[in-house]
């Protein structure tokens, strides 16, 4: 399959919220011009915001001299995405569910969710600094 | 109260206060951070107990924006007020209900049938 990208990017940048809404434009930006579906960039867009935010926030804690990394493979049909960050990482088993009853009026928590709805696949790596999703158009 | 800067507010039958969102997309921090403010003030500032949200203009929105919108629910709820939610495309959508939150706030189609609701 790697012989099917047709666009190919790595971004090197500092924590800052900014630089990864640059990252995140385009990448989107990417996806319309393989033509696809407004509901599926918006797919892609949600995950990839949360996982961004997520690696600048809470895996760098915005500290400038971390960076985060992301990689990204898209084609007519695929969108692969990684995202690292130099944080001590997370377990993803440890977020609380957002979707219990208890928890449904906190204000946070929800991202992973989202990303893991949005897109066909989400896995973190064992340290938790790591996540690699990927959107596979039916 | 300063001016708006996220949000634009009319008044419909000098009750509802009928918000709409002037950013396509909610996701800037900062932006989220004055859109909290903002429709925070409606309820503790200008005390309107009937508060109707219009997302018609609302492309994409992140998971930092939601948490706005629950602690507005909670304070509108505190307060003995009223909050709906109307013309939610059906991305947005999706997203209150993949997070069940669209179990929690009230969401009508268009605004006719949330301020119909009001008058329930």
């Amino acid at each position: 399959m790697q012989s099917s990208w047709t666009w190919v990017k790595n971004h090197d940048i500092i924590s800052r919220l900014d630089n990864g809404q640059r990252v995140v434009q385009e990448i989107i930006h990417a996806l319309r011009c393989h033509e696809w579906k407004q509901d599926d960039v918006f797919a892609v867009h949600l995950a990839l915001e949360e996982a961004v935010v997520n690696a600048i926030r809470h895996g760098n804690g915005l500290d400038p001299a971390k960076r985060v990394r992301v990689e990204t493979k898209i084609s007519a049909q695929r969108c692969w995405i990684q995202v690292e960050d130099e944080g001590s990482g997370f377990d993803p088993r440890e977020v609380p569910d957002c979707t219990a009853n208890e928890n449904l009026e906190k204000p946070g928590g929800r991202g992973l969710l989202l990303m893991q709805n949005f897109m066909s696949s989400v896995e973190y790596n064992e340290a938790g600094n790591r996540v690699v999703m990927e959107k596979v158009l039916d | 109260m300063a001016d708006p800067q996220r949000i634009s507010c009319d008044m419909i039958d000098d009750d509802v206060a009928v918000v709409q969102f002037k950013d396509r997309k909610i996701l800037d921090e900062g932006a989220i951070q004055d859109l909290g403010r903002e429709l925070f003030g409606l309820v503790e500032e200008a005390k309107h107990k009937k508060i109707l949200l219009d997302f018609t203009n609302v492309e994409f929105l992140s998971s930092a924006a939601l948490g706005k919108l629950i602690s507005m629910h909670k304070k509108v709820e505190q307060a003995e007020g009223k909050l709906e939610m109307c013309s939610i495309r059906p991305e947005i959508y999706d997203v209150f209900k993949i997070t069940r939150l669209n179990e929690k706030f009230d969401i009508y189609d268009d605004r006719d049938t949330a301020l119909g609701a009001f008058r329930a």
